[in-house]
C-alpha cells in the first residue's frame, strides 16, 4: 500500500497543544515539510517567539533557540551572521513582530539579513488572552478595544508586509492565509520559496500568514475560516507583496 | 622592541576581545564608550569570521549577542549606563539560558539620561542582576586601561567557564584615559560543543529557552544556577590590598575611584597616617572574606564611591555589625581629586 499522508520527518510526534482550529498547527507543518522536502533539516535553526508559538521547538524537529519577545530578527541575525550556511528562520505573531519588535524586524530587513520570518497575523494577543493587536482591524472588538478598535482612539491595523516591502533590503515578501486546503497549497509554495531564496542568499524575505484564533475570535472553526476569506483578507489581501526575483527562477 | 603600546581604555577592551577571539561585536552608539564601538567597526571585520554591526538599539544588539552565542561566538556588546538598562532583557535571558556573553558598561553620571561623565552609579544594577528574575553575572571593576585589557581577556574565559554573561563595569574616564598597554597572551578557547546550536545534522535536535512553566521545574533551575553561582563565589573573588598591612583606617573603593583613593593614601602615609586600601576586583562575587578578615585587625573603614552609596551595601554585609563604616562619595559625573579625598580621610582618621 502506497503512504500518502504521513507526519514530516522535522515534526516531533507531541500532540499540538493549540486550540482546535488554530492556525498556529498547520503553519508548523507546512514549514516542517517544507524543510524535508529541501533536505535542511539538520541545516535549519528557528528562533521561535513569545506568544502562543513560545514552545514550538516541542513540535519542530531541528534547533532551536527562543526570542525574548520580538527579538526574533534580532536574535536570527545573531546565528546567520555566526553561521551563513545555516538556514535560519524566525517565527513571530502579530503583537511579537508588529508591535514590541518593529524595529527589530524593520532593520533586519533593512539591512537584508539573509533569513526567513514567519510571521503569524492572527489580529489578536493570542497568549495573553485576546488583546488589540497593531493588526486588529477597525471595528474588531478585542479584550482592550471592547467597542471595536476605533481608528482615532487606537490607530489603524498595520501592514507590516507592505512596509517591509519599500525597504532595499527585502527580497521576497508574501501574504498568504490557511483557511482552506487551496490557501494551504498556496502556502506551502510560498514558504518553500522563501526558505529557497534564502538558501539562494536573496535577502530579508518574510510569509505573513493570515492565521485563524478561533478561541479569541470567539467563533468555531468553519466560522473563523469564512472570516478570513470575508473580512480580514479585505485589509490584508493575500498574494505577492514584492518578489526581486533574486533567488533561483525555479523556487516557484 | 617592547609590546608595550599607548592606547585609550576603550580601544584596549576592542583589541583584547578580538585577541581573545571574539568575533561577534554588536553595540549602538553612546558616549562614553563610542570609542569602543568605532574599534570594533575598524577592527572586527578584519579579523577571520568576525562581524560587526551597528545594532538599531541596545536591545537589538543584546539580542543580537545572545543569538552569536548560541550559535558558538565568542560575542560582546558595550554601551554606558541608559544603554544597559536596555540590555537588561538580554542580560536575563542569557542567564537564564546559560549562555556565555561579555557586556561592557563604561557608567555615566544619571539617573535618566544624566550626563556623559565618569560615575559609578550603576553598581546595584551591575551586582543585583539587574535585570528580572532570580540571577547574577559576575562583574569586573578594571581600574586601568592594563587591567582593561587583563580583564577583558578574563572575561570571556569566565562567560565560557560558567556559562554566563560577564560584566566589565568601567566609567568614562578609564575608558577614555591613555595608558602604557602590554596585551597578554589569550588562553586558547574550552567550550564545550555540546551547547553550540549549529543544526542537529543526522542528530537529534537541541533547543534553547528560557520559559519554564511548571513552577518546580523553574524552581529547580532557579536552584541550579544558585549552585553554579556558589563555585563562582568561591574560585573567582579578586582584590587588591594596598598597605593595608599596618594601617589603622582602609578605604574600599573600587575602579577609578580606587585610583584616587591611591593617590590619597601616598599623601597621607607621607605625612605619617596609616591608612591602607581594598580595591575589590570582582564586584561580584564580592571579596567579603578579606573585608571581614581584615576587621580582626581594624575596625575602621570609609567607603569611597563616585555614588551616593552602593557598594557600602555590601561592605557591611561582609562586616557583619563589626567595626565603623563611614563613606565618601561624588555622584553626578564629580571626579574628586586625591587631595580632596585625602581631606575627608583626614577628618575620619582624626575621630
Ligand atoms: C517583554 C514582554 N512583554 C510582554 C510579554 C507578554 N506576552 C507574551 S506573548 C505576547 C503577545 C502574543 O501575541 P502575538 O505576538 O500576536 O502572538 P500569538 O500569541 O497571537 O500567536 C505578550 C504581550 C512578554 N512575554 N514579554
Ligand atoms: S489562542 Fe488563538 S493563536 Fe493561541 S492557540 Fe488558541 S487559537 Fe491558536
Amino acid at each position: 500500500m502506497k503512504k500518502v499522508f504521513s507526519r514530516p520527518r522535522s515534526l516531533k510526534s507531541t500532540p499540538f497543544h493549540y486550540c482546535a482550529g488554530c492556525g498556529h498547527s498547520i503553519i508548523h507543518r507546512v514549514i516542517c515539510e517544507v524543510i524535508d522536502e529541501l533536505g535542511i533539516r539538520g541545516n535549519t535553526i528557528g528562533v521561535p517567539p513569545a506568544g502562543c508559538a513560545v514552545v514550538a521547538y516541542n513540535y519542530f524537529d531541528v534547533d532551536m533557540l527562543e526570542a525574548p519577545h520580538g527579538r526574533g530578527c534580532a536574535v536570527a541575525t545573531g546565528i546567520k551572521r555566526t553561521l551563513p550556511d545555516r538556514v535560519v528562520f524566525s517565527y513571530q505573531g502579530d503583537g511579537d513582530l508588529a508591535a514590541i519588535g518593529t524595529a527589530e524586524t524593520f532593520h533586519a530587513a533593512n539591512r537584508g539579513e539573509n533569513i526567513t520570518v514567519l510571521f503569524i497575523n492572527n489580529a489578536v494577543y493570542g497568549m495573553t488572552g485576546g488583546q488589540m493587536a497593531p493588526t486588529t482591524l477597525l471595528g474588531q472588538t478585542s479584550t482592550t478595544s471592547p467597542p471595536g478598535r476605533n481608528a482615532i482612539l487606537d490607530g489603524h491595523p498595520i501592514r507590516m508586509s507592505e512596509i517591509l516591502a519599500n525597504l532595499e533590503g527585502t527580497a521576497y515578501i508574501e501574504r498568504v492565509a490557511v483557511n482552506s486546503a487551496q490557501n494551504i497549497l498556496r502556502a506551502k509554495k510560498a514558504v518553500k520559496k522563501a526558505f529557497q531564496y534564502q538558501i539562494d542568499g536573496a535577502g530579508f524575505n518574510m510569509i505573513e500568514v493570515l492565521s485563524q484564533c478561533p478561541t479569541n475570535w470567539k467563533m468555531n472553526t468553519v466560522d473563523a475560516c469564512r472570516w478570513v476569506d470575508e473580512v480580514m483578507s479585505k485589509t490584508f489581501p493575500i498574494g505577492v507583496i514584492k518578489d526581486t526575483g533574486k533567488g533561483r527562477k525555479d523556487a516557484d | 622592541m617592547s609590546d608595550k603600546i599607548l592606547i585609550a581604555g576603550n580601544w584596549a577592551i576592542g583589541e583584547a576581545a578580538i585577541r581573545a577571539g571574539c568575533r561577534f561585536y554588536a553595540g549602538y552608539p553612546i558616549t562614553p564608550q563610542n570609542e569602543l564601538t568605532e574599534y570594533m567597526a575598524e577592527n572586527m571585520r578584519r579579523a577571520e569570521g568576525g562581524t560587526f554591526i551597528q545594532a538599531e538599539s541596545e536591545i537589538a544588539a543584546v539580542n543580537m549577542v545572545l543569538g552569536a552565542s548560541a550559535a558558538g561566538a565568542r560575542a560582546m556588546t558595550s554601551s554606558s549606563s541608559p544603554g544597559i538598562s536596555l540590555k537588561q532583557e538580554g542580560i536575563s535571558a542569557l542567564a537564564a539560558d546559560e549562555l556565555p556573553a561579555v557586556i561592557v558598561n563604561m557608567m555615566r553620571g544619571g539617573p535618566g539620561l544624566g550626563n556623559i561623565l565618569p560615575s559609578q552609579g550603576d553598581y546595584f544594577q551591575a551586582t543585583r542582576g539587574g535585570g528580572h528574575g532570580d540571577y547574577r553575572t559576575i562583574v569586573l571593576a578594571p581600574a586601568s586601561v592594563q587591567e582593561l585589557a587583563d580583564l577583558t581577556m578574563d572575561a570571556f574565559d569566565l562567560a565560557d567557564k560558567y556559562r554566563n554573561p560577564v560584566m566589565i563595569l568601567g566609567d568614562g574616564m578609564t575608558g577614555q584615559m591613555m595608558e602604557p598597554v602590554v596585551f597578554g597572551k589569550p588562553r586558547p578557547r574550552r567550550y564545550n560543543e555540546k551547547y553550540v546550536l549549529k543544526g542537529a545534522g543526522e542528530g537529534k535536535s537541541k533547543f534553547i529557552r528560557a520559559l519554564i512553566l511548571d513552577a518546580l521545574r523553574m524552581e529547580e533551575h532557579n536552584w541550579k544556577l544558585v549552585r553554579k553561582y556558589r563555585v563562582v563565589e568561591q574560585n573567582e573573588v579578586r582584590f587588591e590590598t594596598y598597605k593595608t598591612g599596618n594601617a589603622r583606617l582602609i578605604i574600599i573603593a573600587y575602579g577609578i575611584a580606587a585610583r584616587i583613593a591611591k593617590g590619597a593614601i601616598n599623601r597621607l602615609r607621607d605625612s605619617g597616617m596609616k591608612v591602607g586600601l581594598i580595591r575589590p576586583i570582582t564586584l561580584w562575587p564580592f571579596p567579603a572574606q578579606i573585608i571581614r578578615d581584615t576587621a580582626e585587625r581594624i575596625d575602621r573603614f570609609l567607603v569611597f564611591e563616585m555614588s551616593t552609596g552602593q557598594m557600602i551595601d555590601d561592605v557591611k554585609l561582609a562586616l557583619e555589625g563589626k567595626g565603623h563604616v563611614s563613606f565618601y562619595g561624588r555622584p553626578g559625573g564629580v571626579v574628586p581629586t586625591p587631595a580632596e579625598l585625602a581631606k575627608a580621610i583626614v577628618q575620619e582618621y582624626r575621630r
